[in-house]
């Protein structure tokens, strides 16, 4: 055995960072294939940018008020104009990127892998376990997600937490039902019964082989949610239960901003503008990545 | 090697039952190919997934190699079985390289880690080594199917299954697989238990055919009356009538 295995070389798994730029490397390459995916993206980079050096770009301090600037229109000292208290909406919209992109960010990576097990569990097992799950994800999927999300933000006390806590509770059934829908399909395959001739035990065959062929379809469907999370943040903050004042919160900010909307328009279109833009970048950004992730969404 | 009696399998419930395998008998010698035609639906699929142990619902007796065995398999008795699917695009995972594919077997029976068997198991079907690190899809249907023959074999069973292994191919590869399986055939003493609708894939491999109707074999046939073309029921005299004009 030793003696025949000498005489070969062995083929040894390649390493995962060679693998890691190689696969990046042609997702790019496709990226530049589609101009408009790639804007979404960039903007989503410089979302991610803006997030992680707020406190070097942003021209002032975002809770400084200098109520004697209160209410300027947009200028070259002030680029989106000032608001009630005279804070400078620029920076306080730059401050906010961080708000948004940590609750989408938290939002995703609780929804995700729950709604991923859940779906993929029910889907894999059938059966009993199957409708249990189902029916629990039916029974949440049957609360407007919206109003769910004020009950709870007003049961826990408003704040940032609570926001994040309440739209992950009514975010995952869609996802746990794309999930289980992938997982019925993909467990008749040839595959998986070569993988249980083998001896692969359900665990294995559930997170090796079932998992990956849904994880596309989720990553995708989380991107495209990310859009409606973050309009949730900001409805849940415009109507005071998310991110507390003086904290720059896009939809406390627009809801602020209301009071003056006739006379002084920047105050609350500013932040509109912000919060348009991030989700039609999400949006994007998700339609590009189904095109990229599943082929048979590919277009010719 | 093979011994099954009185083999059913029945789907469905009391009134709309679907009774699709009806109480067969037939053993299988070692180093033997015995074939099993028929047309659609006539329960040959079925039989061959009751004796890989995909299909749960049967009843009567399976033996493999002296031992009973049961609808549900322990890990040494899987060792004695594996199975050729029909379609190479199906059977290998779109996410998996080749070398985790065949790493698998090894590595989900906890043997080893099944690296160095891989590039071995490539060379043994006449494939390079360096497919290892490629994906299902950068390889043609022909060359899938040779993975799939290497993945059945990782685990050296005795007995392979195949269930029309050739006909999703075109026709010169279907040689190039039909011959593969009978070289490591010699190679090994294996024996197959090869389903299939295609007489000159089943003229060409097997020592034996038993011809299947309804859930019941109708006849059997050796190689010389392949060859000769003698058959010993009607059935079978259509069915051959057919495929070769």
């Amino acid at each position: 055995m030793t003696r025949t295995l000498q005489g070969t070389q062995a083929v040894q798994p390649p390493g995962m960072t060679q693998r890691f730029w190689a696969s990046t490397s042609r997702v790019i390459g496709k990226l530049a294939d589609e101009p408009l995916g790639m804007a979404g993206f960039l903007i989503l980079a410089l979302l991610v940018l803006i997030a992680i050096f707020a406190p070097l770009i942003a021209p002032y301090d975002p809770a400084r008020q200098m109520l004697g600037d209160a209410l300027q229109p947009p200028s070259l000292a002030h680029w989106a104009g000032t608001d009630e208290f005279g804070r400078d909406i620029l920076s306080r919209l730059i401050y906010g990127t961080r708000i948004t992109i940590q609750t989408v960010l938290s939002v995703s990576l609780i929804v995700g892998p729950i709604g991923l097990v859940i779906g993929v569990v029910a889907g894999f097992f059938g059966g009993r376990t199957d409708a249990i799950l189902m029916r629990a994800t039916d029974i949440v999927l049957s609360f407007p997600s919206l109003i769910l999300a004020l009950a709870f933000a007003a049961s826990l006390g408003a704040g940032l937490g609570t926001a994040i806590v309440a739209i992950s509770l009514t975010a995952w059934p869609p996802i746990a039902r794309l999930a289980r829908a992938e997982a019925l399909v993909v467990r008749n395959a040839d595959y998986v019964a070569a993988a249980r001739l083998y001896g692969a035990s359900p665990l294995r065959v559930l997170f090796f082989y079932i998992a990956p062929m849904c994880a596309p379809s989720v990553i995708v469907r989380l991107t495209l949610n990310m859009a409606g999370i973050i309009l949730t943040a900001a409805s849940l903050g415009f109507l005071g239960l998310g991110a507390q004042p003086p904290s720059p919160e896009w939809g406390a900010m627009i809801s602020s901003g209301r009071k003056f909307m006739l006379d002084y328009w920047w105050v609350a279109v500013m932040p509109g503008v912000a919060i348009l833009l991030t989700s039609l970048a999400f949006n994007i950004a998700g339609d590009t990545l189904r095109d990229l992730l599943d082929p048979r969404h590919a277009r010719s | 090697m093979i011994k099954v009696e009185n083999l059913d399998v029945v789907y469905g419930s009391k009134n709309a039952s679907n009774h699709v395998v009806r109480s067969v008998s037939f053993d299988v010698g070692r180093g033997e190919t015995l074939g099993i035609v028929g047309e659609s639906g006539c329960g040959k699929s079925t039989l061959l997934r009751s004796l890989a142990g995909l299909e749960r619902g049967w009843t009567g007796s399976i033996a493999f190699d002296g031992k009973p065995v049961g609808t549900a398999r322990n890990r040494e008795e899987l060792k004695l079985a594996q199975m050729v699917f029909q379609d190479p695009y199906g059977s290998l995972h779109p996410r998996h390289r080749i070398g985790t594919a065949l790493a698998e077997p090894l590595r989900a029976m906890g043997l080893s880690d099944g690296w160095s068997e891989a590039s071995k198991a490539l060379r043994q079907v006449g494939l390079p080594e360096h497919f290892a690190n490629r994906f299902p899809h950068e390889l043609s249907g022909g060359q899938r199917q040779r993975v799939a023959i290497a993945r059945a074999l990782i685990l050296s069973p005795p007995i392979l299954l195949l269930d029309e292994p050739t006909s999703a191919l075109d026709l010169s590869i279907q040689a190039e697989v039909l011959n593969l399986l009978a070289d490591q055939r010699e190679e090994r003493n294996l024996t197959y238990v090869l389903v299939s609708h295609d007489l000159s894939v089943i003229a060409h491999m097997c020592d034996r055919v038993l011809v299947m109707q309804n859930g019941i074999f109708v006849d059997e046939l050796t190689k010389a009356d392949l060859a000769e073309g003698v058959t010993h029921a009607a059935y079978s005299r259509e069915l051959f009538e057919s495929s070769f004009l």
